[in-house]
């Protein structure tokens, strides 16, 4: 569970907002996208979550254990996928000792649940991005976390690996009851997934709500300053519907 | 629903492969190091033969004849020269390494070595310092410490003025903290009387277990041990710092006061082998990477095998450096000249996937 009271962020005290008076909350099993363009504070909101940094004004509440899921792993080192995901016990191993028999099962638990248990000694370099951000999912999973916050987990991915994402997001909310925040810039992925999205407009203007009074034309071509249309249409999987944009709008 | 992302290049064997070579490397560097430590006893311009070691050991161990069974000069050799000269260079060798280790991986950055956060050349600062005075031994000794010390905090207060106390700020202020101390080395050198001070200067600087006596061994190799054990203990630790600050912040860790403890415990490390037997500098750097080609990037396997192989690194050097030619080889010479080129064959070696 996440509780948001008129939470609001800004680099100084003289600086625009960010975003301001911002509040929610979310129930477990709820999934929540933050939707915005490049700088309108997605990020910012979501490492305010994961407690990486302090909001300037409100407060944020969160019960249970936060895995905060980076966009891209960024050691250096090439540690093997199963290293990887071990880290996340970081919580449940004392300063002095080392991971445990326990740990150790919960890691290969994790990377079962997202399917790459025959990954495991391989080396974190030689993984596609799609599995990458699985591993890292995996991670988070590993932690015993009740919230993932994950920010564009989609972003770097194909068509094929956003969808393996997308459902193994879903499947946790609706198996688990994890609640998920995850950044976006596919307006569609939250029609998917989300219950709940935030549109972050940039100078202190923001809204939040159930994802399809969000989601809608006016909305989101207001959000990203281009014409924007939602595609209504049916596949051998039933109806569904798309968000796109018209690049068009631009130039003419 | 798909169920699984697209499979791509290695195959499970060859993994399974190195993992088995892995397995084997840790029990491997303990034989050579046993190697090195046999070495190091017996070679030398006296040399001691491998049936009178194995008669010493034999009555150190309570099952043989012990100092009885061999001339007196084998067992004064021994005792009292070659296993104080062992101690000391196994630990130094050893602590070096495991301090490289550590820092590449909290630093994220695999070209830093002991020497990046000031410590050696504070430590440095405080031996020559005590030597310009004319003063023995113990005050080199505590100087060297005090202004390894000093030099580790000088850092902390740069990196914490310059603002958010981040990687970059605090091995920018290394640099700069070490620059400073390496100029105050330079300034007591043009100060020394060139007759008597300067060669002692300049002797200690360049490193050398000559000087080992079994008092020496009993103080150093415990001030290691000290700040080895932590270290150690800290291994998964030191494997999330080096996701980076925000990563591993994301998992849970108090990121600061974890890595000062890291970086104190590698400072007591650094300040006592620069104590006692100068700046060896290419150990901390060199080992490490060995090291990280024979067991992989965890520090779990990295750090004791970064330990074992300093020390027989280390041993083997010394070796080399009391009998390549009559007079001894300054250490940090044959380490320069070893590590260099293992080193440029290691980068050459080095994929693209990572360290």
């Amino acid at each position: 569970m996440i509780e948001a009271q008129s939470l609001g962020f800004r680099y100084a005290a003289n600086a625009p907002w960010l975003f301001c008076d911002l509040s929610f909350s979310l129930a477990p099993g709820q999934t929540l996208v933050l939707l915005g363009r490049n700088g309108r504070g997605k990020t910012t909101l979501l490492k305010c979550m994961a407690g990486l940094i302090s909001p300037t004004a409100g407060s944020i509440r969160s019960k249970g254990i936060v895995g905060y899921v980076p966009q891209h792993f960024a050691s250096p080192f090439a540690y093997s996928v199963f290293d990887v995901v071990l880290m996340g016990r970081a919580r449940h191993v004392g300063l002095f000792s080392n991971a445990t028999a326990v740990d150790r099962q919960r890691a290969a638990q994790a990377l079962e649940t997202v399917g790459l248990q025959a990954f495991a000694r391989r080396s974190i370099g030689t993984l596609s991005g799609g599995e990458r951000q699985l591993v890292l999912i995996a991670r988070a999973l590993a932690s015993e976390a009740d919230i993932l916050l994950l920010d564009e987990p989609t972003s770097a991915l194909d068509f094929r690996n956003q969808a393996v994402v997308l459902s193994m997001l879903r499947r946790l909310s609706t198996e688990r009851g994890l609640t998920i925040v995850m950044t976006t810039h596919e307006p569609t992925h939250a029609l998917e997934i989300a219950n709940r999205a935030i549109l972050l407009y940039g100078a202190g203007h923001n809204e939040e709500g159930p994802v399809a009074s969000m989601c809608t034309e006016e909305k989101l071509s207001a959000l990203y300053a281009i014409s924007m249309k939602k595609l209504a249409y049916t596949t051998g999987e039933g109806q569904t519907s798309s968000i796109v944009a018209s690049y068009a709008s631009i130039d003419r | 629903m798909p169920s699984a992302v697209d499979d791509t290049s290695t195959t499970a064997s060859s993994a399974d492969a190195q993992a088995i070579g892995i397995g084997l490397a840790i029990p491997a560097l303990v034989v050579l190091l046993a190697a090195a430590m046999i070495a190091s006893l017996s070679i030398g311009r006296y040399s001691v033969g491998l049936g009178d070691l194995a008669t010493l050991v034999s009555g150190w161990l309570g099952i043989g004849p012990g100092r009885a069974g061999v001339a007196e000069p084998v067992w004064r050799v021994v005792e009292l020269v070659r296993i104080p000269r062992m101690l000391i260079g196994g630990f130094v060798g050893a602590g070096l390494a495991l301090s490289g280790a550590v820092l590449q991986g909290v630093f994220r950055n695999p070209l830093v070595d002991p020497h990046v956060i000031g410590v050696s050349s504070g430590a440095a600062f405080g031996g020559v310092f005590a030597i310009l005075l004319g003063l023995g031994a113990a005050a080199l000794w505590s100087m060297a410490f005090a202004f390894g010390l000093a030099a580790l905090l000088l850092v902390v207060m740069m990196s914490r003025k310059a603002g958010r106390s981040s990687i970059l700020m605090l091995v920018l202020s290394g640099v700069v903290i070490s620059a400073l101390f390496s100029a105050l080395v330079s300034l007591a050198t043009y100060l020394a009387d060139p007759n008597d001070t300067l060669p002692a200067i300049v002797f200690w600087l360049m490193g050398s277990f000559a000087s080992a006596t079994p008092e020496r061994a009993l103080l150093m190799v415990p001030i290691v041990a000290v700040f080895a054990l932590p270290l150690m203990l800290m291994r998964f630790r030191i494997n999330i710092l080096s996701l980076g600050d925000e990563e591993a912040r994301g998992l849970g860790l108090k990121v600061e006061p974890t890595r000062w403890l890291v970086l104190c415990c590698v400072t007591g490390i650094t300040a006592a082998s620069v104590a006692n037997s100068g700046i060896i500098g290419w150990v901390g750097l060199v080992v490490p990477h060995f090291a990280r080609s024979l067991v992989g990037p965890d520090h779990m396997r990295l750090l004791p095998a970064s330990a074992l192989l300093g020390a027989s690194f280390m041993l083997l050097v010394d070796v080399m450096a009391r009998s390549l030619i009559p007079a001894e080889i300054p250490l940090g010479v044959l380490t320069a000249i070893v590590g260099a080129p293992v080193f440029m064959i290691l980068l050459h070696r080095t994929h693209n996937e990572g360290w």
